[in-house]
């Protein structure tokens, strides 16, 4: 078998390439699923015998949640990389990742708060997984202010990885917060060594959901790396001879 | 469908202002990072075109 030099990939200009060609296809992939989604959710599952339709929030609410803490731990493992192998295409991925990571962190928090202010009657509760959620919010806000104060790039990358790296102990925290503590919130609904305890449609628009997520996710942090490529290779060659760059 | 009508439909069983609040502001706040990362790379490749197009100048029209 021949070996695949993964390195030959992290090298900002086949991933320029790479990227160009994929994010387009992870696009439609994300619009297909969305709208599969949002029909199956919003027209087709059923009422909820105990939130009637105020459950809705589900479709949006899990799935961005989720996401918020996939995208920290994608930039935790992109930050060991970048500190241990010294590739110039990690510290751009993190940065890439986190404004889309403090996006759906904000949306768990605001669409939970819509969801706890009808069924729990309460905008906010200062319990462990709201409370661990908001932790990972400003965690997104902390990298992107540390980043963009530093402005030597390899300095502000390993700054940048440090708060990545160490900030991901909230993930778990957040994920098992209602399981070790005694919160409002429910706990989860699907779990990896459980049977799902919802309906069938309704789990089924929720996946659609969190699968749609997904792909936007992918689709725009590689065009964002895209232009931060850009930026950061500026007066190499070969952007230099770029198409799309010529005048 | 489960809906009969359309005001049935937006009504949300009630629960209108929750839901709508949920998913308006996720549409909008995606529709906006995806018109911002545009405009980025826009203004980026924009910038190196009027690098390059410096660059191309004969040296007597930079002096």
């Amino acid at each position: 078998m021949k070996k695949t030099n993964w390195f030959h990939y992290a090298a900002p200009q086949t991933f320029y390439g790479l990227a160009g060609q994929a994010w387009p296809w992870f696009a439609v992939l994300a619009t297909v699923l969305m709208l599969a989604g949002l029909w199956l959710g919003f027209a087709v599952a059923p009422t909820d015998a105990q939130q009637g339709e105020g459950y809705r929030i589900i479709f949006v609410h899990v799935p961005a949640s989720w996401m918020s803490m996939v995208i920290y731990l994608a930039m935790a493992f992109w930050s060991v990389l970048g500190l241990t192998f010294n590739t110039r295409l990690s510290g751009m991925m993190t940065r890439a990742l986190a404004p889309t990571g403090a996006l759906f962190a904000f949306l768990s928090l605001w669409t939970g708060a819509l969801w706890g202010k009808p069924m729990w009657g309460a905008w906010w509760v200062w319990d462990a997984r709201l409370t661990s959620e908001l932790i990972l919010f400003f965690l997104y806000l902390g990298y992107i202010a540390l980043t963009s104060a530093i402005d030597d790039t390899r300095r502000s990358d390993r700054a940048g990885a440090l708060i990545a790296i160490v900030g991901a102990i909230n993930v778990p925290i957040i994920y098992f917060s209602v399981k070790w503590w005694n919160t409002l919130h429910q706990g989860a609904s699907v779990s990896l060594t459980k049977a799902p305890s919802m309906a069938h449609l309704m789990l089924w628009s929720m996946l659609l959901m969190a699968l749609a997520f997904w792909f936007y996710t992918m689709a725009l942090v590689l065009y964002r790396v895209r232009t931060l490529i850009l930026q950061r290779e500026s007066h190499a060659t070969w952007v230099q001879e770029l198409e799309e760059v010529k005048p | 469908m489960r809906w009969d009508s359309w005001s049935d439909f937006w009504a949300m069983g009630g629960y209108a202002l929750y839901v709508w609040g949920s998913v308006g502001v996720t549409a909008l706040l995606l529709a906006l990072e995806v018109l911002q990362a545009r405009s980025a790379h826009r203004q980026t490749l924009a910038q190196l075109k009027a690098e390059r197009a410096v660059a191309q100048l004969p040296i007597e029209e930079l002096m």
